[in-house]
């Protein structure tokens, strides 16, 4: 089977912050009751992490989860293993009323490392970043389209966005991150 | 003569000399100027022409305020105009050129209209042009326009070279001006552990205080700003912007302010402007207090300017407008400005003043110096043409019939008094109140806007609050900025300051002047509107201080009357012989100062402006000729054209291609939106016009969906994926409508069923393969599926693997051929095509575009929604009224296809139509029938929804709905072609190709 490409073929960038495409990442997005004890139990079986509070994302060994409204999750696995976990999913909710979807290839996932990743984000996404702690993820837009915003560590992000957005994100990040455009509102 | 002096100026750095030019002369500034400090400097005076009578204009102000000084700055893809001399900072090769005048600044034949002055009084132009009617298209507009105006818009073939950007700014207490208030209030709210945000419109800090020398806490003023500064820096929760225009105040705590990163240094690697979108809970306005003109014949000659700005102009960049200035005058300030120039060395020939006697702390310095000062005095008129050649004096309790003395003098200083800056205060809705004793509008502290939890939201700040001694100034301050901050009360700053004696309300100089000294008396400089044209406007019965704005254009300039508006509204009063606070001001309204189009449009311009959505698949369509076309946010190839080609020929050859042997299609961009829960087929049922609950698993079915009117809304083949889960395929430009449609009643209306749905439209790449060879391409790849004729039948769909990748195939057709659909995940979807590629080079296989797949849908007579749909076609109409169940209860659409107007008999329906000659008609080409409609529009019986060049058939086909048309069938009708001939087509079925379906069932 041929390697998956993802959108912008591991792209990067060094400018105010260091940009990067992650490439290839699984995700498998999870609506329901988020309450279901079920749920929660298989969730931490597939990522290692516990159930996250709303607008939160916890991180496990072999993964992390990410709150994405009341009854959604999107969960983050290795590429290779979405698909497995999807049927490990399946097969530990049967019969819930829970519905399981891998969305691995319809999502690009950027990073942004560095003191001002805030500083550029916050020139396209209305997120207030002081609000925003460690461990926490927006769902927002990014000037025009919509976007995720998680802060994984203290300098930095994963922002997913729509696979067919991904050029527009990079070409719209890359020119925002450029020197000279330093901002100094997050210290 | 205006000029520099050789000492002082505290923002420009002597080492440091900047060349520019004006009007082509070149000029020499220091950095730290402005363009008006410079111009000043280097003895220029005219400026520019008003917008009516062509006036010569100098410099009246030092800030936002200004009227006249407004150039064309840069050129080329930097050109801008209207850029104010006074807040725009001088920079190494600046390029200015002035405005409204021809064939130049000096000799302006536009200057003619100010000989027909006492002719061009308010109203003029609605009483003269509407008589006749004709001519005001044709003659009187055109030469308005020519002659009326100021900057000229840039080339719209350049492309401003700039970047700009946006930004999101979140703050418990924003600050809006950095003087002395602003300082101390940002101080009071931050050191109570408040996120502050404090913007400041010039590049430096402290407003006028420095100027006025005033003492703050034992320190100059100066001192004490910078301390502030420091102590500001010093807190994580400060941000501090200079150069930032807070420029509107919105609903809910949003403003809008403007940051200038580059204007002073064009050409660097860096945005020019960034536009901060702040979202704060509490505003303090701290902007201040602008002076208002007094109102004397010829106050608007070069070389009158406001008393403070003159003491600006000295203090701060060490230049002068004249040797000589006369100073005028209702209040103690002015007398600041009388003694710093004549500290410097200026000779003040006298200060009139209007009161009858001045004998305050001021004055009694002024006098001190030997300073004349002819109290109980006014201006009678100012000499000069070009600038100030002297002042004629009168009695101010006159009519200023004689003239008492006269004054030579090459500048007049002239002071009205102070109005404080209330526009953003007022701008979301805070209420003023008229302060008798200062003579001026102030925010009222009980009606502020009010925000979300019906609490005042802005707090003015300072002189913008009416308080205008220092001392004063520092206390309100402080206890706005722990308002602000809803913090205990700690000590305010102290200022040293000398008393004023109270100022006297002169809106007219001399009191009781003569109409020839009226006509001259400027209210609006830019937009030439004087004291008797506000008069006349009162007089014909204008009594709403709006209307009188309209009429007479007061205010209207591109400063919005910043120095007018008082000044109008005193004088509208008095005509009306109401008190002020009666007639009540014009409404202030964003942005405080012009916006630029590129900061409102910040990053969306050039590859940003829109988001451009593309499919796994973009690359090698752009490596390939792809023709793009726009499809919603997507870019889908049109065609492939090859070299040489035409586009039509490309589509041709693309349709025969596919028809003969093998064409591929990307048609990732289709919708798909799973939909799951054991209510799944319950909610399918009301989605669809289609029974779709008893599709079964593996099956796939053409369904409709309508909106609520019954109207048809996207189409597209489902899948049922198993008894609990169907994948709905939309079109293109649909599927984020139909996902929050699904949604929307999911959330809204049945909230009680269980349904999920998921958008996974970009998870799969979609790759249709069509024609009569394209089993045996699949089949080369290798599959686990059987792709046999029985195995895999027309409308089914399974899963399996594909060339080793996880795939889903549907064999459905949109085009009459043999046809299936491969889904593969989008990161497959590339290698899927080149493998695909690869193998059908035997059959010659070609990518096809939209225009291809139209063409062959359109051959099948297969409706596209947009096109043989436009939001008033019902199913019915399409003749599609197999695909709208009768066994259901109810769906979304069912009782609106239901209403009279849709069940009727002359509905136009749809047929397929074959021109007698075989041309193409146009695009939406319409059928004429007998007779006009009420509007005297002739009627119609039919139009063109779609129409090829079919190289299947070798003729024109098209698609139309046409009045009873199923009825009609071999009718013969006339559709209007172009350039007005009549096409006669024959009305035919409205499939042309294949009508068994024997091509797609192989």
């Amino acid at each position: 089977m041929s390697e998956p490409v993802s959108a912008l073929g591991g792209a990067q960038y060094a400018g105010m912050v260091e940009l990067a495409e992650a490439g290839p990442r699984g995700m498998i997005t999870v609506r329901g009751d988020l309450a279901l004890p079920a749920l929660a139990s298989a969730v931490k079986k597939i990522t290692g992490a516990a159930m996250p509070a709303r607008r939160q994302a916890s991180t496990g060994a072999k993964g992390a989860v990410a709150w994405m409204s009341p009854d959604e999750l999107l969960l983050f696995v290795d590429y290779a293993a979405a698909a497995p976990s999807v049927a490990a999913l399946e097969a530990a909710l049967a019969g819930e009323f829970v519905t399981i979807a891998d969305v691995s290839d319809a999502r690009a996932v950027l990073t942004l490392k560095g003191s001002q990743a805030c500083d550029v984000l916050a020139k396209i996404c209305p997120v207030d970043f002081a609000d925003l702690p460690v461990g926490g993820i927006r769902r927002s837009r990014a000037a025009q389209i919509a976007a995720a915003i998680w802060r994984e560590e203290q300098d930095e992000y994963t922002v997913i966005c729509f696979r067919s957005h991904a050029r527009y994100m990079w070409d719209m990040l890359s020119q925002l991150a450029r020197p000279g455009g330093e901002v100094g509102l997050y210290r | 003569m205006s000029h520099r002096l050789d000492t002082g100026g505290r923002l420009i750095d002597r080492a440091q000399k900047l060349e520019f030019t004006f009007n082509g002369k070149r000029l020499q500034g220091y950095a730290g100027d402005t363009l008006a400090s410079a111009l000043m400097g280097a003895g220029q005076v005219l400026l520019g022409r008003s917008f009516k009578y062509h006036r010569p204009r100098g410099l009246v102000a030092s800030g936002a305020e200004e009227p006249n000084a407004l150039f064309g700055l840069g050129e080329g893809p930097r050109f801008e105009p209207n850029q104010r001399a006074t807040t725009t900072e001088l920079f190494a090769g600046a390029k200015l050129a002035s405005q409204n005048h021809w064939p130049s600044l000096e000799y302006d034949i536009g200057a003619v209209n100010n000989a027909f002055a006492r002719f061009l009084t308010a109203g003029f132009y609605y009483k003269m042009f509407i008589h006749p009617r004709a001519f005001w298209k044709h003659v009187y507009e055109p030469f308005i326009r020519r002659t009326a105006g100021l900057g000229r818009a840039p080339d719209p073939e350049t492309v401003d070279a700039d970047r700009y950007e946006q930004l999101y700014a979140f703050a418990d207490v924003l600050v809006i001006g950095g003087g002395i208030a602003g300082l101390a209030a940002a101080r009071a709210a931050a050191d109570a552990g408040n996120r502050v945000i404090l913007c400041e419109q010039a590049a430096h800090w402290g407003g006028r205080a420095p100027v006025d020398g005033v003492e703050i806490d034992g320190k100059g003023a100066g001192d004490w700003v910078e301390a502030q500064l420091a102590a500001l820096r010093a807190l994580p929760n400060v941000t501090l912007l200079n150069r930032t225009q807070g420029v509107g105040v919105h609903d809910h705590g949003y403003v809008l302010a403007c940051q200038r990163l580059a204007d002073h240094e064009p050409g660097a690697d860096k945005p020019r402007q960034r536009l901060w979108r702040i979202r704060a809970a509490r505003i303090v306005t701290a902007t201040g207090a602008i002076e208002r003109p007094l109102s004397f014949a010829g106050n608007d000659i070069p070389g009158v300017m406001l008393a403070s700005a003159m003491r600006d102009y000295l203090v701060n960049w060490a230049v002068v407008p004249g040797k000589r200035v006369v100073v005028v005058t209702n209040n103690d300030d002015a007398y600041r400005s009388a003694i710093a120039l004549h500290d410097a060395g200026v000779t003040i020939p006298a200060i009139i003043d209007a009161r009858p006697d001045s004998d305050g702390a001021l004055a009694q310095a002024a006098r001190a110096r030997g300073i004349r000062i002819a109290a109980g005095s006014a201006i009678r008129k100012v000499k000069g043409g070009k600038r100030v050649s002297g002042v004629e004096l009168c009695a101010q309790d006159s009519a200023g019939a004689a003239t008492a003395e006269h004054i030579e003098c090459d500048a007049v200083a002239m002071s009205g008094g102070f109005s404080p800056v209330v526009h953003l205060f007022s701008h979301c809705g805070g209420k003023l109140i008229w302060d008798e004793a200062g003579g001026f509008f102030r925010p009222d502290p009980a009606r502020p806007p009010l925000g979300h939890d019906g609490q005042g939201f802005v707090i003015a700040a300072g002189s913008a609050n009416g308080a205008m001694a220092a001392s004063d100034v520092l206390v309100d301050a402080h206890a706005a900025g722990l308002s602000a901050a809803g913090a205990k009360e700690t000590p305010a700053p102290q200022a040293k300051a000398e008393p004023e004696a109270p100022m006297a309300p002169v809106w007219m100089m001399p009191a009781r002047a003569e109409y020839d000294l009226r006509m001259k008396m400027w209210l609006d400089p830019q937009n030439d509107v004087k004291v008797s044209d506000v008069q006349l406007a009162a007089r014909e019965g204008y009594e709403s201080v709006e209307h009188t704005k309209r009429y007479t254009t007061l205010g209207m300039a591109t400063d919005q009357g910043k120095i007018s508006n008082i000044n109008g509204l005193a004088i509208l009063a008095d005509s009306l012989d109401r008190p002020i606070p009666q007639v009540g001001t014009t409404t202030f309204r964003p942005p405080y100062t012009p916006l630029t189009m590129g900061t409102i449009a910040g990053e969306a311009k050039g590859p940003l402006f829109q988001p451009l959505r593309r499919t796994p698949l973009y690359d090698w369509h752009e490596a390939h000729g792809a023709d793009w076309e726009p499809v919603g946010q997507w870019r889908r190839p049109y065609c492939f054209r090859r070299a040489g080609e035409s586009r039509h020929d490309a589509v041709m050859r693309e349709v025969r291609q596919t028809r003969e042997s093998l064409g591929l299609l990307d048609a990732s961009t289709l919708g798909k939106i799973l939909v799951k829960g054991p209510d799944a087929a319950r909610f399918m049922d009301m989605l669809y016009t289609n029974m779709m609950s008893t599709l079964k698993p593996g099956r796939c079915r053409y369904g409709l969906m309508c909106n609520e009117n019954g109207f048809l809304m996207d189409d597209g083949v489902v899948a049922r994926l198993s008894e609990d889960a169907f994948l709905c395929h939309t079109t293109s430009g649909g599927a984020d409508h139909v996902h929050g449609w699904m949604e929307d009643w999911l959330q809204c209306e049945w909230w009680d069923w269980k349904v999920h749905t998921v958008n996974l439209t970009e998870q799969f790449a979609q790759i249709a393969i069509v024609g009569p060879y394209a089993r045996k391409v699949l089949e080369k790849l290798g599959s686990d599926i059987d792709l046999g004729r029985e195995a895999l039948p027309f409308m089914e769909w399974h899963e399996g693997t594909l060339a080793g990748m996880p795939a889903r195939i549907f064999r459905i057709s949109f085009s009459g051929e043999l046809s299936y659909e491969v889904a593969v995940p989008a990161g497959h979807g590339l290698a899927l095509w080149q493998k695909l590629v690869e193998a059908g080079a035997e059959f010659g296989v070609m990518p096809y575009g939209t225009e291809a797949l139209h063409i062959m849908r359109a051959e099948k007579g297969f409706i596209m929604i947009g096109d043989e749909t436009d939001g008033t076609v019902i199913p019915q109409d399409l003749g599609l009224n197999w695909a709208i169940s009768k066994k259901k209860d109810d769906f979304l659409g069912k009782r609106g296809m239901e209403r009279t107007a849709m069940v009727a008999s002359d509905r136009w329906k749809l047929v397929g139509l074959e021109t007698l000659d075989g041309s193409v008609l146009p695009h939406a080409a319409l059928a004429p029938a007998e007779g006009v409609n009420a509007n005297g529009q002739r009627n119609t019986q039919g139009r063109v929804t779609s129409s090829y060049h079919s190289p299947t058939l070798g003729k024109g086909i098209a698609l139309a709905l046409v009045a009873r048309g199923p009825e009609r069938m071999g009718e013969v009708i006339e559709f209007q072609g172009d350039g007005g001939k009549m096409v006669p087509a024959r009305i035919v079925e409205t499939c042309f190709y294949d009508k068994a379906g024997e091509k797609q069932n192989v």
